[in-house]
């Protein structure tokens, strides 16, 4: 006859809603089959693997000193101008609509209109930028060991390391931003457009002008705390601030200053970012009306 | 064999008589959803006044207002895809601006026309609902099969839906609320955007859901839609709920005007048998279409057209049609319409 234990299983297993964990990987999950099948993915992957390959090119054929004088020179190359430039690429084209595009699209009344908490929609999307954006740094990284293995042996320095974890450290947190970003906005290509002016101009103008016009560290500028990235590779690491004074003539002198970031402020000005501009992102579209 | 059953109604009934004591019986049955003193304001504008609303049980119950009457808003926050300015708005027992997942958890809705993922084909978009609602793995497939062969797009299954007409993406949403069996469903305009054809199909569809064991709340602003479907109606105008009740009760309170019928017979009337007619309990007037056709207008709704069709039939006055033609629903919309205005 019936069997009481598997009634009571099936009774409460059928209305059975996942956790909000399980549910987020879930949107993880398919969000990541979106970037395949949307061609977001291929493409960006396209523009790392043209890096690559025109660097690839250049250094052969070329040559260059600056590059092949040391193994960390090479890495340093290599790396520390690109990698940063994938990151912003992986925030417009991953992170800039991410939110937005779900109001925009409709997309968003699909899933938000499902028990599930909007704090898993929000963090599983996050989730799914940072694996595919991750998965483009490794491929990207994998052909640019390939190239240094064959100038320079295995043996691979310590910094390349170190700038690959803060790499994603800053990946985090330029996401965490763009994301952010997406969720005060209606439009989709309102809040991409607005991911590249900052990641692309905005931050560095800034920086630039506050640092060697005003004279300010700017401390608050998420693209001043890159500079760790590629400042790894010089030993020893670059001084914190360098002033300089260039003679106009007449007696008359102009002293700019220049700022890097240490490793440890520019590790807590990423981690900053990442904290806030995530619980903000959380918090606005925990409270957005989907009109 | 549990499994074995399909009907839910079934296996719950089944279940409460063998083990009344194990089960807490409320827990089991009752499909609820409440509003209480729902209101929505956008700045000065009120979208939805004091909306106070209990639904429950296994019906279909009709949400009836003309465009801007405050439907959409209401579902929506029943949904939590929006928040009301004030008042409560609770599915099973459970606040949705509390607890969304759980009061959702079985409950799923139709808010206007979602979209889907462009590039993703029908069976991954409902596959990823039936993962969020925790449809075990071995029942997916077989569910997603079932609930597109439900709504008419087993063909397209394995299509991305980006190239899909308007239609044919409401139909994968429809489909996307069957997902998981839930118990109570919310419908907002189902057919709007549908082909008259695509309409009859997604009202047949409803109809269908209303044989399992389920409480269905849909809107419309299609009258004729409301009263072929829906078991009662809840009408809405201004943000303001004017009347809630089945259609017959609603009609029978609101309605200024008689029911009518027109009655045909293989022989033509004379002024005698004419007479006769109107003389029979309940009926107000008789007017003469044409020789073998009368129009009848009568008092006293169903209960009243039953007794004068037997009426007619036990005269042996060579009755062959009978078609009751009421525009009482109509009627009684437009008197609480106007009221608001
Ligand atoms: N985001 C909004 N801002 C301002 N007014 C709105 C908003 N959404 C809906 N409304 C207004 O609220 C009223 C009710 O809208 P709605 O619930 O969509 O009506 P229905 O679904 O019954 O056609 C309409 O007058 C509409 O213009
Ligand atoms: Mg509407």
């Amino acid at each position: 006859m019936i069997d009481m234990e598997t009634m009571n299983v099936d009774i409460n297993q059928e209305k059975k809603i996942p956790g909000s964990i399980d549910q987020l990987f879930i949107i993880t999950k398919f969000e990541i089959l979106n970037y395949f099948r949307s061609r977001r993915f291929l493409i960006l992957l396209i523009i790392g693997l043209i890096i690559d390959l025109l660097l690839t090119g250049i250094i052969g054929y070329y040559r260059p000193q600056s590059f092949l004088s040391s193994s960390l020179s090479f890495y340093s190359g290599w790396v520390g101008q690109s990698i940063t430039f994938i990151i912003i690429l992986s925030a417009i084209f991953f992170g800039g609509d991410s939110i937005s595009g779900e109001f925009q699209n409709k997309t968003g009344f699909f899933i938000a209109s499902r028990p599930i908490r909007r704090s898993s929609i929000y963090i599983g999307k996050w989730i799914a930028s940072f694996i595919a954006s991750f998965l483009i740094i490794i491929i990207f990284l994998a052909i640019t060991i390939a190239n240094g293995v064959y100038y320079f042996g295995a043996s691979i320095p310590y910094e390349l390391w170190e700038s690959l974890a803060f790499s994603i450290l800053y990946l985090a947190a330029v996401l965490g931003f763009a994301f952010f970003f997406s969720s005060l906005f209606k439009s989709s290509a309102y809040s991409i457009i607005i991911t590249v002016i900052l990641f692309l101009f905005a931050f560095n103008l800034i920086q630039l002008l506050i640092s060697s016009l005003v004279g300010i560290e700017p401390w608050f500028i998420i693209t001043y705390a890159s500079g760790i990235i590629s400042n790894i590779f010089t030993v020893p690491f670059p001084a914190h601030v360098v002033t300089t004074v260039t003679h106009l003539g007449h007696g008359r002198t102009l002293t700019t200053t220049t700022y890097n970031a240490t490793i440890s402020e520019g590790l807590i000005i990423m981690a900053g970012y990442f904290i806030i501009s995530t619980i903000l992102g959380l918090f606005i579209f925990e409270k957005r009306e989907f009109n | 064999m549990i499994y074995a059953l399909q009907d839910r109604n079934i296996e719950k009934r089944f279940i409460l008589i063998n083990y009344m004591a194990v089960y807490e019986v409320g827990k089991l049955d009752d499909n609820v959803i409440e509003a209480i003193n729902l209101t929505k304001k956008y700045g000065s504008f009120t979208a939805l006044s004091d909306l106070n609303l209990n639904l429950s049980g296994s019906k279909c119950v009709g949400f009836l207002g003309p465009n801007g009457a405050g439907k959409t808003t209401t579902l929506k926050i029943f949904t939590d895809l929006i928040r009301p300015s004030s008042g409560q708005a609770i599915i099973n027992g459970i606040n949705v601006q509390q607890n969304k997942k759980k009061a959702l958890s079985d409950c799923s809705a139709l808010i206007e026309t979602p979209e889907i993922y462009p590039s993703m084909t029908v069976r991954e978009a409902l596959s990823l609902v039936a993962e969020l609602r925790g449809v075990p793995r071995s029942e997916r497939s077989s569910q997603i099969e079932e609930v597109v062969a439900e709504v008419k797009m087993t063909d397209w299954l394995d299509k991305s839906v980006g190239k899909f007409s308007k239609g044919m993406k409401q139909r994968v949403n429809i489909a996307s609320t069957l997902i998981g069996n839930p118990s109570i469903i919310l419908l907002d305009e189902p057919t709007s955007g549908l082909d008259p054809r695509g309409m009859a199909e997604v009202r047949d569809i409803v109809k269908s859901l209303k044989k399992k064991d389920r409480l269905i709340f849909m809107s419309s602003h299609l009258l004729n839609e409301v009263a072929d479907v829906c078991d009662e109606v809840a009408m809405i105008d201004h943000g303001k709920l004017l009347a809630y009740g089945p259609l017959e009760e609603i009609t029978d309170k609101f309605s200024t005007v008689d029911d009518s019928a027109e009655a045909q017979f293989s022989r033509a009337i004379d002024e005698s048998i004419n007479s006769q007619i109107s003389r029979i309990d309940g009926i107000v007037s008789v007017e003469k279409l044409d020789s073998r056709t009368v129009k009848i207008k009568y008092t006293g709704g169903l209960k009243s057209q039953e007794y004068i069709l037997a009426t007619l039939a036990g005269m042996q006055i060579g009755l062959v049609g009978f078609k009751s033609s009421s525009t009482r629903l109509e009627d009684t919309y437009l008197n609480l319409i106007k009221e608001t205005l």
